[in-house]
């Protein structure tokens, strides 16, 4: 699993109007919200460091944008692509 | 002999025939490249035009950078030859790291469809070299993604080095400094959100776009960098 976030600092109007809509919806004492995205990628791996790795080279390359966002690859274990929700 | 220039197709571009018939309308000789050609030597200028490349899947511009006609965009541009992207074709420069910065959705989260006035703030770049420092032009916007973001850093060069090209005159899209429009340290490259062949013709509201187009036509490949050379 990839999570692209964008970086400390950089405006996020997408989390910001969910965070003003939560009060009107009863929910109170959340402080922050940033918005994201989840990239799955299902890697034909010989273990979980091969993995990590080149998902990590895949997120830097192409599915973040340096300037504006981070990523962090976290590896889920085996699954596979026909029985992932 | 007029200027040939190359206008980049992706598969989702949609403004490449307006470059052209502007291009073409004001003396200039343009035709249509599509993104899996290598070969640009026959051009003296390249347009990557507006639309959204590739369907803007993942981020406008991430999957087109990677488009094989990018080895020969960066080539061409590092030999001196004038790249302009406008709207689409800037999210493009920026992902492929021909410009500095990345456009952000905007502020509001509107998309913005509007006519915006843009005041020119440097004139090295060879899209302004005609037009005086200072000058206000009227010419649309047309984005989701126009908020133009930088680091601090890249901020201060930027005004340093005199690169950015525009700004606008009322920030519609939270762009830092106000910037539409930032260039290359030699000024051949530039990237702007608005839309000057959207504004050359008085019918369509204005025609302040038409010096914009012109200064990309008469400008040869390798002139400014020569020009710059000191002594």
């Amino acid at each position: 699993m990839v999570e692209v976030m964008l970086r400390p600092g950089i405006a996020d109007p997408q989390g910001a109007t969910v965070q003003r809509a939560l009060p009107a919806l009863g929910f109170e004492g959340i402080e922050g919200v940033r918005i994201g995205k989840a990239v799955r990628l299902f890697v034909d791996a010989a273990n979980a460091g091969d993995a990590q790795e080149r998902a990590a080279e895949v997120a830097s390359r192409l599915l973040a944008n340096p300037v504006i966002e981070d990523s962090v690859v976290r590896v889920m274990g085996e699954v596979s692509v026909e029985s992932a929700p | 002999m007029s200027a040939h220039v190359g206008v980049v197709v992706f598969p989702g571009t949609n403004c490449e025939h307006d470059v052209v018939k502007v291009l073409r309308s004001i003396g200039g000789n343009a035709d249509l490249v599509w993104h899996g050609a290598s070969a640009l030597d026959s051009y003296d200028a390249l347009v990557l035009p507006g639309g959204f490349a590739h369907g803007d899947y993942l981020r406008p511009g991430a999957i087109a950078r990677f488009s094989p006609v990018m080895k020969a965009v960066v080539r061409f541009a590092a030999d001196g030859g004038p790249v302009v992207g406008i709207c689409n074709g800037f999210q493009v420069l920026t992902e492929v790291g021909l410009l500095p910065g990345a456009l952000q959705k905007n502020r509001d989260l509107k998309f913005l469809c509007a006519m915006s006035t843009l005041e020119v703030c440097s004139d090295r770049s060879i899209l302004t070299r005609e037009t005086p420092i200072g000058t206000k032009l009227n010419i649309p916007i047309n984005h989701f993604e126009g908020n133009y973001t930088c680091s601090v850093e890249t901020l201060a060069q930027l005004r340093d080095e005199d690169r950015i090209v525009l700004r606008y005159t009322q920030n519609p899209n939270g762009s830092m400094d106000d910037i539409a429009g930032v260039c290359n340290v030699e000024g051949n490259v530039v990237g702007l959100m608005p839309h000057p062949e959207r504004a050359c013709d008085e019918m369509l509201g204005s025609a302040d776009g038409v010096p914009l187009m012109a200064s990309l036509l008469g400008m040869p490949v390798g002139a400014l960098l020569s020009e710059q050379q000191p002594g």
